[in-house]
């Protein structure tokens, strides 16, 4: 049977959708730590992160994968939370916003957004950070306008009119090449 | 200047915690105990509710409770109010319906609040909504604004027969009809300003918390004045006196007008969290938002300029019926009018204007202030008139304008307002430098040999903001007076905390009010930190809307460090040893002509609280000052955005090539902030102009109602922008700050419709301009214009 049967007030962490007879256990890996729950099989991934695991910084903007407020990133690419289901990432790996920043010093991405002002009421900011990361690892350090314009379908802002958030990639593009050249 | 003080482009204190997924939206918070509010919203946009039955879902699995509109009315629960009182042309009132905060036996829009669940969890509440069953009689609905008023339509409110909330009017109807019989040419255009749903991207939140120990009640919620929140809940929906009643605003997502208001969801779950004994909390999702946040524009318009011989304008005469929706939102009733015909006048000379208003009720959602409220309506009738009346009669366009700009301050229009300063002569001329006006023939020639057509467009719009002179629009029918207030707290060590009504939701606030205290105090703005969005911090404050915050907002922080100085420098005196008048104060040192010693801002803040150096019959001690500051008139930003852009006849497709804008802001505290707010205005004004458009189908069913349906702006749908400054220093506040926050959103929509109709040869297009008709558009032969 797919569903592990258990009554729902001994589940010892339950996300929003839970409460009902059947709950499905689920175990990934959110920035780097091993965490495991039972869940309602209803459970969306950016509930799981923002209301199990209590890492707020994903955002829900529209809950039909237009906005990308809820980016994050599944197996190292991009995926917009409020449209996979939890129980489906049993054993994945998933990095969000909170995970980018390492050992203190801020993501090259993070930095190139404060420096060029790519955000305002910060709300859309988080999934367009994790975009901007998955659209240099795809397409590399050294990308123009009209490519990061074009990458940025999948994620809305309201405020910026996008102008800071396209050199804010650019310039973070450009530093997260520079850091894989001198890893290299 | 100084590498953090006004006019230096300090990067964003907030960003820290934004950028690393650290904000603290009101969904991001959950309370002990919390239950989940879902609301059953009415299908129809027009029925009779016949009976509710929520016994099923009564029964669902986790449900606490079911309410209904009986239940609000049994607890006595007020209605929702609209603050502004507009009186029509004939001296009578306006004629508003009720507006429950559960429906009363009548729903009136698709997404009408008709009950509320309330669950231990989201889902079970989700679950248990979709039990109760409600039988409704559909009514015929009122979809339309241009026919709302005509006979044999279904009647929305009792109270507003014809569904006329009011007929306004304007100016002199005497001296425009004289002019106009005068006029050597009169360009006449119909337009219809298309109807918008805000969408900032965080969705409204709320979460309603009841305290029995103390009797108090606690709202989180996504607002951008919670003041002006906690003043209605309490005064007139009567939930709790404002004593008992905390409203927190914390991170918010982004307002654009669209959380100025007070919504039934507050309500609810303020009123629901006190008799279930738990908190509640409601999330919107997209599609409630779009069903139920207030719309903005929607008006349809007729308007005339009447011209001399020599191209001077003798008159202007405007017409509009504006859609008010279903109901009247906070403050919907003021902004077809008084932030609408008072713009008319626009960077121009008109001896004459005219304006009449019918505010018009529908079966769609509430419609009230969306970015630039009213005056992007205005603009856009303006500078439409100015660029085909340019056409009509062989002008160039800029050239046109100028001869007609306003030269002289103080500047009285006939539509009551009073120009106090601005330069429009300066601005246009450094948009046509940057935008190479001279070289455009050339760049059409090239278009046109790709096959192409190539446009540009002008806009010199003027604004008024920093709302508002408190008597001014008290004598217009505001029930609320529009100042700001202001304390500055120095703490012994002399770090600052400024605590402000205005509200912060991406404006940059806790920067750019960092960099003001900073600079007055002469401390280092890591030491100032800006408190905002808590009634039970900050006393009193009117809320961040209209392009007020620098112009309002910190001028009462200026005011209140002003008063914190005139007491250091007493305590300074005693320190010191020397006479108080004998103290000075610059880049944070106290000095005096008596003595060669000298105190830094922290030593004497901290001599202010110990208060060893003078007595308690002498001075008291501390240091904390507060403010309120109430402008004396409106500010008036203006400039002049120039949009090229080149259609694809073939396909219809429209690709913004260049775009400048040159605004006069005044004093700019951080210019970085202050372009960011053009660049998200001007994308919100494309998006009107080009891809945006509310649409309701003739039975009310919003059949936009999803980000897969209504066009936002996209990243590749918008150009770069080049932007440049003219500055005139605003006279009637002490920063000479006039306020940038609307300036793009009012300025694009005809900067862009200017240039596809000078593309296309002809008028005839409305917004939103989509590629489906300018290409239908294109199909058409160009009108044979004077100029050819």
């Amino acid at each position: 049977m797919f569903f592990r049967k258990k009554e729902a007030d001994a589940a010892p962490s339950v996300a929003p959708g839970a409460g009902t007879a059947g709950t499905v256990p689920v175990s990934m890996t959110v920035n780097g730590r091993a965490v495991s729950a039972d869940i309602d099989p209803r459970t969306l991934l950016v509930q799981f992160i923002r209301e199990n695991q209590r890492l707020t910084g994903t955002h829900v903007g529209c809950d039909t994968s237009q906005c990308g407020a809820c980016v994050v990133h599944l197996d190292g690419r991009a995926a917009k939370s409020c449209t996979v289901l939890a129980a489906t990432c049993d054993g994945a790996k998933i990095t969000t916003i909170e995970g980018l920043a390492k050992d203190g010093k801020l993501h090259p991405m993070q930095e190139a957004f404060r420096e060029h002002h790519g955000l305002q009421c910060g709300y859309c900011t988080p999934g367009m950070i994790m975009a901007a990361v998955d659209i240099v690892n795809r397409k590399g350090g050294n990308i123009d306008e009209a490519t990061i314009r074009h990458e940025l379908e999948g994620n809305i802002c309201r405020c910026t009119g996008y102008h800071n958030i396209v050199a804010a990639i650019r310039a973070g593009a450009a530093a997260m090449g520079g850091m894989r050249q001198a890893a290299e | 200047m100084s590498a953090t003080g006004i006019g230096a482009p300090v990067r964003r204190k907030e960003d820290q915690r934004f950028i690393t997924g650290k904000g603290q939206y009101t969904d991001d918070i959950n309370r002990a105990g919390q239950a989940y509010a879902v609301f059953v919203r009415s299908p129809h946009a027009h029925a009779t509710i016949k009976r509710i039955d929520t016994q099923a879902a009564a029964k669902s699995p986790g449900c606490l409770a079911v309410y209904t509109g009986a239940d609000i009315a049994a607890d006595k629960v007020g209605g929702l109010i609209c603050g502004w009182m507009i009186h029509s042309k004939d001296g009578s009132p306006m004629k508003a319906g009720a507006h429950p905060v559960l429906a009363q036996g009548k729903v009136r829009y698709v997404g009408d609040h008709v009950a509320v669940v309330i669950g231990e969890t989201l889902a079970q509440a989700r679950d248990a909504a979709e039990r109760v069953t409600v039988d409704y009689e559909a009514l015929p609905a009122v979809v339309d604004v241009a026919t709302a008023q005509s006979a044999g339509q279904a009647q929305i409110h009792a109270e507003a027969p014809g569904n006329t909330v009011y007929q306004w009017h304007l100016g002199d109807k005497a001296a425009v009809e004289a002019a106009f019989g005068n006029a050597k040419h009169v360009t006449k255009i119909d337009l219809v300003n298309n109807r918008l749903i805000p969408n900032a991207i965080e969705p409204r939140a709320a979460i309603g918390e009841y305290d029995p120990g103390q009797d108090s009640l606690t709202l989180h919620t996504t607002s951008q004045n919670p003041h002006v929140a906690r003043l209605v809940l309490a005064a007139f929906i009567g939930l709790a006196p404002e004593h008992k009643l905390r409203v927190i605003a914390p991170d918010v997502g982004g307002g654009f007008g669209s959380k100025i208001f007070i919504y039934a969801e507050e309500v609810v779950c303020l009123w629901a969290a006190r008799k279930i004994g738990r908190p509640v909390k409601w999330t919107g999702d997209r599609t409630e938002a779009f069903l139920a946040d207030a719309h903005g524009r929607d008006h349809v318009t007729t308007a005339e300029l009447a011209l001399d011989g020599e191209g001077k304008i003798l008159a202007l005469r405007v017409k509009t019926k504006a859609n008010l929706g279903s109901y009247l939102s906070t403050f919907a009733s003021s902004v077809p009018t008084y932030l609408y015909a008072p713009l008319l006048s626009g960077q121009y000379n008109i001896p004459a204007i005219y304006c009449e208003v019918d505010g018009v009720y529908t079966n769609t959602a509430p419609v009230d202030a969306y970015r630039g409220a009213g005056r992007p309506e205005a603009t856009f009738v303006v500078e439409r008139l100015m660029e085909v009346a340019a056409r009509q009669t062989g002008r160039d366009p800029a050239e046109f304008r100028r001869k007609n700009f306003v030269t002289s301050f103080p500047h009285a229009t006939p539509v009551i307002m009073t120009y106090d300063a601005g330069d429009y002569e300066a601005s246009m001329r450094k948009a046509l430098e940057l935008a190479d006006y001279a070289g455009l023939p050339a760049r059409k020639a090239e278009s046109a040999k790709k096959g192409m057509k190539r446009g540009i467009g002008f806009s010199a719009y003027i604004e008024a903001c920093g709302i508002a002179p408190s008597q001014a629009v008290g004598s217009l029918g505001a029930g609320v007076g529009l100042w700001e207030s202001a304390e500055v707290r120095v703490n012994p060590t002399g770090s600052v905390e400024v605590l402000t009504g205005s509200h912060s939701h991406g404006q940059g606030h806790e920067t750019t009010f960092a960099q003001l205290v900073s600079q007055r105090l002469g401390i280092p703005i890591d030491q100032v930190t800006v408190v905002h969005g808590d009634t039970d911090k900050v006393q009193f404050g009117m809320g961040t809307y209209g392009s007020r915050s620098g112009a309002v907002g910190m001028s009462a922080i200026f005011k209140a460090a002003d008063k914190v100085i005139v007491k250091a420098k007493k305590v300074a005196g005693f320190v010191l040893e020397v006479p108080e008048e004998s103290v000075d104060f610059k880049d944070g040192i106290f000095s005096s002509t008596a003595t060669n010693k000298t105190l830094t801002f922290p030593e004497v803040a901290l001599q202010a609280y110990i208060a060893h150096k003078f007595s308690g019959a002498q001075l008291e001690p501390g240091l904390k000052e507060g403010a309120f500051f109430d402008p004396t008139n409106f500010t008036f930003p203006s400039g002049v955005h120039i949009c090229e852009l080149e259609i694809d006849p073939e396909t219809g497709t429209t690709r913004i090539d260049r775009w400048t804008a040159v605004d006069d802001f005044g004093t700019l505290v951080n210019p970085m902030i202050v372009e960011g707010q053009v660049h998200g205005g001007v994308a919100q004004g494309v998006g009107q102009a080009m891809l945006e458009g509310a649409v309701y189908d003739r039975n009310g069913q919003l059949i936009t109602a999803s980000f897969m349906d209504y066009t936002m702006p996209r990243a590749g749908d918008l150009p770069s922008i080049k932007i440049a400054m003219t500055s005139t220093p605003c006279p009637s506040n002490p920063l000479g700050i006039k306020g940038c926050g609307e300036a793009g959103a009012i300025a694009a929509p005809p900067a862009v419709i200017n240039a596809i109709t000078d593309a296309l040869g002809h008028e005839d297009i409305a917004m939103p301009a989509t590629p489906l008709a300018v290409w239908r558009a294109a199909q058409k032969s160009p009108t044979k214009m004077a100029a050819e």
